[in-house]
């Protein structure tokens, strides 16, 4: 192997970090200068014969594939392999259940995104970010069930946990392995890069919707009562720029 | 006992002419805006018909307000909480905009710029939504006045198990108008549906209001309200509902609707309750009796007990002051004239409604009586079985007897009246057969039929001295509504729809002096207004 480019280390490890701190940051701001568009945009009203399939379908294979990044990716093969689980078994178990997971989110996308662009009604009420999202999803989507289909479950498989995931968890300690990412296939760099510029747009997106999912729900009062108390009008001028703090004295 | 007061509403439904000034006021104050094309936070619907959105009132298919479970314990008629956060993708109850209809304009400019001489230039429809061409097929209005009676008037809801009868006597028709705001209900299946907990209750006044800030636009709420009051605004992706025009009334001045009513038919005023009684109330078993349930929640402003208990919960003596003047208290629950809208959907509504005596004098007056002979109404208000029964579907969950009850006293009101008018001695026989006292009489006539102003309109200021020093100067600069996306003096109105209109210049016309003139209407105010002005050269007139 001879050595790492600057590219190399652009790619796998400086645009990581600088997605992180995009995230982050952007989160901060978001909440605070924002919270008027912290919002799931839904368009149910404006069409919901393709919604009912589409948004469920998308939304439950999303969590799927994300307990499967956390189960692949953040978990060390020295971790399964020490609970006793053959190497044979775990990618056979990540093949099946990541293919079914890959079917039905990218069924939910198909249809998500297909209705985003052809029925007139949503396409009117999108904004140019929600193209960037549901592109950069699209990627991640295609490029992440090709090999779980391809390579793992028809294929002779590649084991990721090897050179992606090692390379993952490095970037949160401090020593990134690059070279384990540059030798990785093709689809996988694809697939990591577009995962990183989705962090980095997620602040600015509809996606923050993903934080708020309203779990006290369950255990508080039906009826809320609240004193009417002293709200602060927003600043003028806050309309169309969005760089003014909300919700009172700064 | 914890007393609370609540700014509530009463609608005397024999004067509303369906003008629909209250709807158009309201909607130049608070929904001209980009978004909200399609909603009404208050409408005017012709009543048989399917009302906005397209059949609401049927709970079967919209599952909005509350049920009693198996235990008899009060749910949301949608289903539980963890149904509802697993449900969180897709709302299998929300209404579609076509139910409410999708919102439209015209393109203006081809019947403006059409050259001299064209033969009937047609302006055709474009959807504000979509800016495309479409096709109108429902608004919501389209069965105003009985219009396509025959086909969309048997739709109603409130028909059951009327429709063959009135199908049958359709030459007896009768038709009333039924002015519709957010219910601002004690017990409020909207607020309890928002899984976000950005709906509230105000604790001061009972209004119903969205926090913008925390609604994520779940769009619950809007399928939850069984009165389908809160609406989604498809550009800011939230839920607005009528605020009771929260501004004015803190201020002590009327909502618009009411200050605009071309009838004057609006009562406002404030209604003590028991607010630990509300949840007992709300889960009566028999829905008939959901109406003298909800009654026995209101505490009486004159009991001096009440009074001592009001100023311990922290009610102001002005308010309660207020609360012993109040038309609603008089109407709905001294009087007992007024009654709520579907009472069945248990949420406690308190926007009050006067029934309507026109539907019964009209069928007298279909069936050869004289409408205006007192003894010929009692007597048809006794015998009819449409209009009244209809009218208990609206107001009493079909209690027939309830509605037949108010309608004798507001007919006896009149016969009362007619007697005192042509110097007869009305005597105590009529207000005794409908349980009422000469004075009751008297009172009643009064706000029915002289009530000034100030008597319909009883509303205390809002107690916000501190607040008030702390915002002054903040509101000095600038108007408290003025939000993103809000309603406030920074609204530009609708945009022309997209692709249709260049924005900035104001259009021109040619006028008849054959000088060229620009188009106020429609122009959003931008772009170079110098061809405001005619040219400057020698062309003064
Ligand atoms: C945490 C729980 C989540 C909840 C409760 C939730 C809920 C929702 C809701 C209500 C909508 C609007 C659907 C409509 O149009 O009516 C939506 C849209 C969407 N969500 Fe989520 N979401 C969650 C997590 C996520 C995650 C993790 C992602 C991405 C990986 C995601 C991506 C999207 C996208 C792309 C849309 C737009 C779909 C479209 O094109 O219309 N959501 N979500
Ligand atoms: S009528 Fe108003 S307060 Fe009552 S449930 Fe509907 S939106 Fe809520
Ligand atoms: S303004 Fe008054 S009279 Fe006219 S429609 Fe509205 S409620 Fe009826």
């Amino acid at each position: 192997m001879n050595g790492v480019g600057a590219t190399d280390i652009f790619w796998w490890v400086v645009l990581p970090y600088v997605a992180m701190t995009v995230f982050v940051v952007g989160h901060v701001w978001r909440w605070r200068y924002d919270r008027f568009g912290w919002d799931c945009y839904s368009t149910e009203l404006l069409e919901h014969r393709l919604l009912k399939w589409g948004a469920p379908l998308f939304h439950y294979g999303a969590f799927a594939a994300i307990l499967g990044h956390v189960m692949g990716v953040l978990v060390p093969i020295s971790f399964t392999q020490a609970l006793g689980i053959p190497e044979e078994v775990y990618r056979w178990f990540s093949a099946v259940g990541g293919a079914l997971a890959a079917v039905v989110v990218v069924v939910g996308i198909a249809i998500l995104a297909s209705r985003r662009m052809l029925v007139s009604r949503v396409r009117a009420t999108t904004a140019k970010i929600d193209y960037v999202a549901l592109v950069l999803l699209l990627i991640i989507v295609i490029t992440g069930v090709i090999p779980t289909i391809w390579l793992n479950l028809l294929g002779p498989g590649y084991n990721y946990r090897l050179t992606v995931a090692p390379w993952f968890r490095g970037l949160f300690t401090g020593s990134p392995d690059v070279e384990a990412m540059v030798s990785a296939p093709a689809v996988y760099q694809i697939h990591a890069t577009a995962a990183w510029v989705l962090w980095a747009v997620w602040p600015f997106s509809r996606l923050v919707h993903a934080w708020s999912f309203p779990l006290w729900y369950l255990w508080r009062p039906f009826v809320v009562y609240r004193s009417r108390g002293i709200i602060m009008p927003p600043e003028p001028g806050t309309a169309g720029r969005r760089w003014r703090k909300i919700g009172g004295p700064a | 006992m914890r007393v609370m007061a609540q700014v509530a509403m009463v609608m005397n439904l024999d004067k509303c002419i369906g003008c629909h000034t209250c709807s158009v006021t309201c909607k130049q104050v608070w929904t001209n805006r980009p978004g909200l094309e399609y909603v009404y936070f208050n409408n005017v619907e012709t009543k048989p018909g399917v009302g906005y959105p397209r059949r609401y009132e049927d709970q079967r298919q919209w599952r909005g307000g509350w049920k009693l479970d198996r235990k008899g314990r009060l749910t949301l008629k949608a289903g539980g909480r963890l149904r509802r956060l697993l449900q969180m993708y897709y709302n299998p109850d929300l209404p579609s905009i076509d139910d409410y209809g999708e919102p439209w304009t015209y393109d203006y400019r081809t019947v403006i710029d059409a050259p001299l001489g064209t033969v009937n230039p047609s302006a055709h429809s474009i959807s504000t939504l979509t800016g495309e061409d479409m096709r109108i097929r429902w608004g919501s209005n389209f069965d105003d006045d009985l219009a396509g009676g025959p086909e969309h008037a048997p739709d109603d809801p409130d028909l059951e198990g009327l429709q063959e009868r009135v199908r049958m006597e359709f030459e007896q028709v009768f038709m009333f108008y039924l002015p519709r705001i957010c219910e601002h209900c004690l017990n409020p299946s909207c607020v309890a549906s928002c899984p976000s907990g950005a709906m509230y209750k105000r604790e001061e006044d009972g209004i119903v209001l969205v926090d913008q800030n925390r609604c994520r636009g779940w769009r619950f709420c809007v399928s939850g309200c069984p009165y389908k009051k809160v609406y989604f605004n498809y550009k800011t992706g939230k839920a607005e509902k009528c605020t009771f025009c929260f501004p004015r009334i803190e201020s002590g001045q009327p909502t618009i609707c009411s200050e605009t009513c071309v009838g004057r038919l609006r009562y406002l005023g404030l209604l003590l309750y028991d607010a630990d009684a509300v949840l007992a109330a709300a889960s009566t078993p028999d829905p008939q009796d959901l109406y003298e349930a909800q009654l026995s929640v209101f505490l009486d402003p004159e009991d001096p007990h009440v009074r001592a208990e009001a100023a311990r919960s922290g009610i102001a003596d002005d308010w309660i002051e207020a609360a012993r003047r109040s038309p609603v208290h008089a109407l709905a629950v001294r009087h007992r004239v007024a009654l709520p809208l579907h009472p069945e959907f248990r949420t406690l509504p308190m926007v009050w409604y006067i029934p309507p005596l026109s539907p019964v004098a009209d069928v007298a007056h279909a069936e050869g009586y004289d409408p205006a002979d007192p003894d010929r109404v009692f007597a048809a208000i006794d015998a009819l079985r449409v209009p009244v029964e209809y009218l208990a579907n609206l107001f009493t969950a079909g209690k027939a007897e309830t509605v037949r009850l108010v309608l004798r006293r507001l007919a006896a009101v009149r016969a009362v009246m007619r007697d005192v008018q042509l110097g007869r001695d009305p005597g105590e026989e009529v207000p005794r057969s409908v349980g009422m006292s000469p004075d009751d009489i008297d009172d009643l006539y009064r706000l029915l039929a002289i009530a000034k102003y100030e008597d319909r309109y009883v509303i205390p200021q809002v107690h916000a001295e501190e607040a008030g020093a702390l915002t002054a100067q903040h509101q000095q600069l600038f108007c408290s509504l003025d939000g993103e996306g809000g309603p406030g003096m920074g609204g530009q109105g609708y945009p022309p729809p997209a692709g249709r209109a260049a924005a900035g210049e104001p259009p021109m016309f040619q006028g008849q002096d054959g000088r060229l003139h620009a188009n106020l209407l429609g122009w959003d105010g931008t772009g170079d207004p110098s061809r405001l002005f005619p040219d400057a050269q020698g062309e003064a007139t």
